[in-house]
């Protein structure tokens, strides 16, 4: 959007309608979780097609909040299901009411905090008995207020693929009745693992096509940082875990002025490695941010993936350069990751790191080893580490083999287009 | 200086589909518009979806029918009033409107009695 408008603050219809579904979800109970959606989606509608007309309202959130209250209780009036139902479900609508009378609140209240609706309804979108390609399509529907259509272009899904996880989904917390309830203390713990996961897949979503002009994808990474920290923030789901994944994500995101580079015509953004990496334009208030939540997952001696990884991305993040980086220690870190769960493409990543350590020819046996296996084997990440360790060892055919392979797997545009420079800068010799 | 009414036809279905994000730009962008008319713009309102009657006489017997609501059909959702020079000038102010992508805009002068 070029131009500014000052009455609405930037994702206001969509925060608040995270906020609203969660509320409405309370209100009508977590079976109706596609109602309160509906009921939300025509509150913005109407919004949509009356404020054109009157002017945006002085406290646009409450007015949404109010809106949607009186379509619930229009519903709550149709639908025979709720019989027996109504009065309970009106008292909790009065109490979203209330909730609206907050409606021109502060802004850095709008900026961050969820509500404990919000963390309920995140419990409960990333219940584990839900599959998870259903958590995560929920969640980013329910909770982060993204349409279907959104969440199968940054999945790279079909939009029914999407909306059908989602009605099972909803079919599935219908049956089982799922509660909507923050869990108790002692289940915390193994019930944020799948939060953290989903919110950790839509992350990385976002991030690896960190493009600029795909707001969606741009978005899916800032909103699952967002609410990683206030995850973090509150009590129940204050824990080291928390924020050792919200460390991990600030220093990647810290990385993203210096990732994608723009020519002065404001072309195509273009991919930079690491090694490549102009770390001045590294975002150092992230960087800091990183340090603090590195901090704060230290308390107790839990060593989750997520605590291994912000170490890894730590050591980066304090390196001046390639060469003047830890690679040791890094190494050390990768085969402590292995250790907890051995993956295919945490085995690619530490063989960079021995790549690093013992030269190219190391690096290219410990991918050897790995290579076949199915869950990389259309990774474009194995293609072109092997097509970069093979170009410094001088086989120029071998890396043109990867490379090329490479290029037929599932990669955003500008990692094509850095696949391509690399495999035209081989052919010139 | 003469008197136009922008007549906004749409259906209700135009906006099914779009996302909490999509219809906050939107709305912006009608706002952004609206504000661009600036002193030309003498009044907005809009029309109550989904009600309305019609009324006909014939044969001396008044009918009067529920209407015009219609899922198929594109209906006046609301009307802006804008002075402009002429029918040129109108559209110039017109155009801008984000409503021509979603809907109908219709440009009617206003009959000023001389």
């Amino acid at each position: 959007m070029s131009q500014t408008i000052p009455q609405l603050v930037d994702h206001l219809f969509r925060r608040e309608s995270g906020r609203m579904v969660a509320a409405l979800t309370r209100s009508f109970g977590p079976a109706h979780l596609g109602l309160a959606e509906e009921v939300v989606q025509d509150a913005l509608i109407q919004a949509l097609r009356r404020w054109p007309f009157h002017g945006v309202p002085e406290k646009p959130a409450a007015w949404l909040y109010r809106v949607a209250r009186n379509l619930a209780l229009d519903q709550l009036r149709r639908r025979s299901n709720f019989r027996g139902k109504e009065d309970a479900i009106r008292d909790r609508l009065e109490a979203t009411a209330m909730a609206s009378d907050l409606g021109d609140r502060p802004t850095a209240f709008l900026d961050g905090e969820i509500t404990d609706d919000q963390l309920r309804l995140i419990f409960l979108c990333c219940h584990p008995e839900l599959g998870r390609d259903q958590r995560v399509a929920l969640t980013l529907k329910a909770v982060l207020g993204l349409t279907a259509r959104e969440i199968a272009r940054a999945f790279f899904t079909r939009e029914p693929t999407v909306a059908q996880r989602i009605v099972r989904a909803q079919r599935r917390i219908r049956e089982r009745h799922f509660p909507f309830e923050v869990p108790p203390p002692d289940e915390i713990p193994a019930r944020l693992d799948t939060v953290l996961e989903v919110l950790y897949l839509a992350f990385n979503e976002g991030y690896g096509a960190h493009e600029g002009d795909d707001l969606v994808r741009a978005d899916l990474c800032t909103e699952s940082l967002r609410l990683v920290v206030q995850l973090g923030d509150l009590t129940p789901t204050d824990q080291p875990v928390v924020h050792a994944l919200a460390a991990l994500m600030e220093f990647q995101i810290s990385r993203l002025p210096a990732r994608i580079q723009r020519d002065a015509h404001g072309g195509p953004g273009e991919l930079v490695r690491l090694a490549d990496q102009d770390r001045s334009r590294w975002d150092h208030a992230a960087i800091r941010r990183a340090f603090a939540h590195l901090e704060r997952s230290a308390r107790g001696d839990a060593q989750t993936t997520y605590h291994l990884q912000a170490a890894i991305a730590a050591h980066h993040a304090m390196a001046p350069s390639t060469s003047a980086t830890d690679w040791s220690a890094i190494l050390e870190l990768y085969d402590r990751l292995m250790d907890l769960g051995p993956s295919p493409v945490i085995a690619l990543n530490r063989a960079v790191a021995v790549a690093r350590l013992e030269g190219p020819r190391a690096g290219l046996d410990a991918i050897d080893a790995i290579a076949d296996h199915p869950a990389i084997a259309d990774y474009y990440l194995l293609g072109a580490t092997r097509g970069e360790l093979a170009m410094q060892l001088g086989d120029t055919a071998r890396a043109a083999e990867a490379l090329r392979h490479a290029l037929t797997c599932r990669c955003t545009a500008p990692e094509r287009r850095f696949l391509e420079r690399r495999l035209a800068a081989l052919d010139r010799g | 200086m003469a008197s136009f009414m922008f007549l906004l036809y749409d259906r209700e279905s135009d906006f099914e589909g779009f996302g909490p994000e999509d219809m906050q730009r939107i709305v912006e962008r009608y706002k952004a518009w609206a504000d661009s008319l600036g002193d030309r713009l003498i009044g907005s309102d809009k029309l109550v979806d989904g009600e309305g009657r019609v009324l006909h006489a014939r044969d001396g017997e008044l009918r009067i029918l529920d209407g015009p609501f219609s899922e198929t059909k594109e209906l006046i959702g609301g009307y802006f009033a804008v002075e402009a020079e002429n029918y040129d000038e109108a559209i110039e102010l017109a155009k801008g409107c984000p409503h021509v992508e979603f809907g109908t805009l219709e440009i009617r002068q206003i009959d000023a009695m001389h």
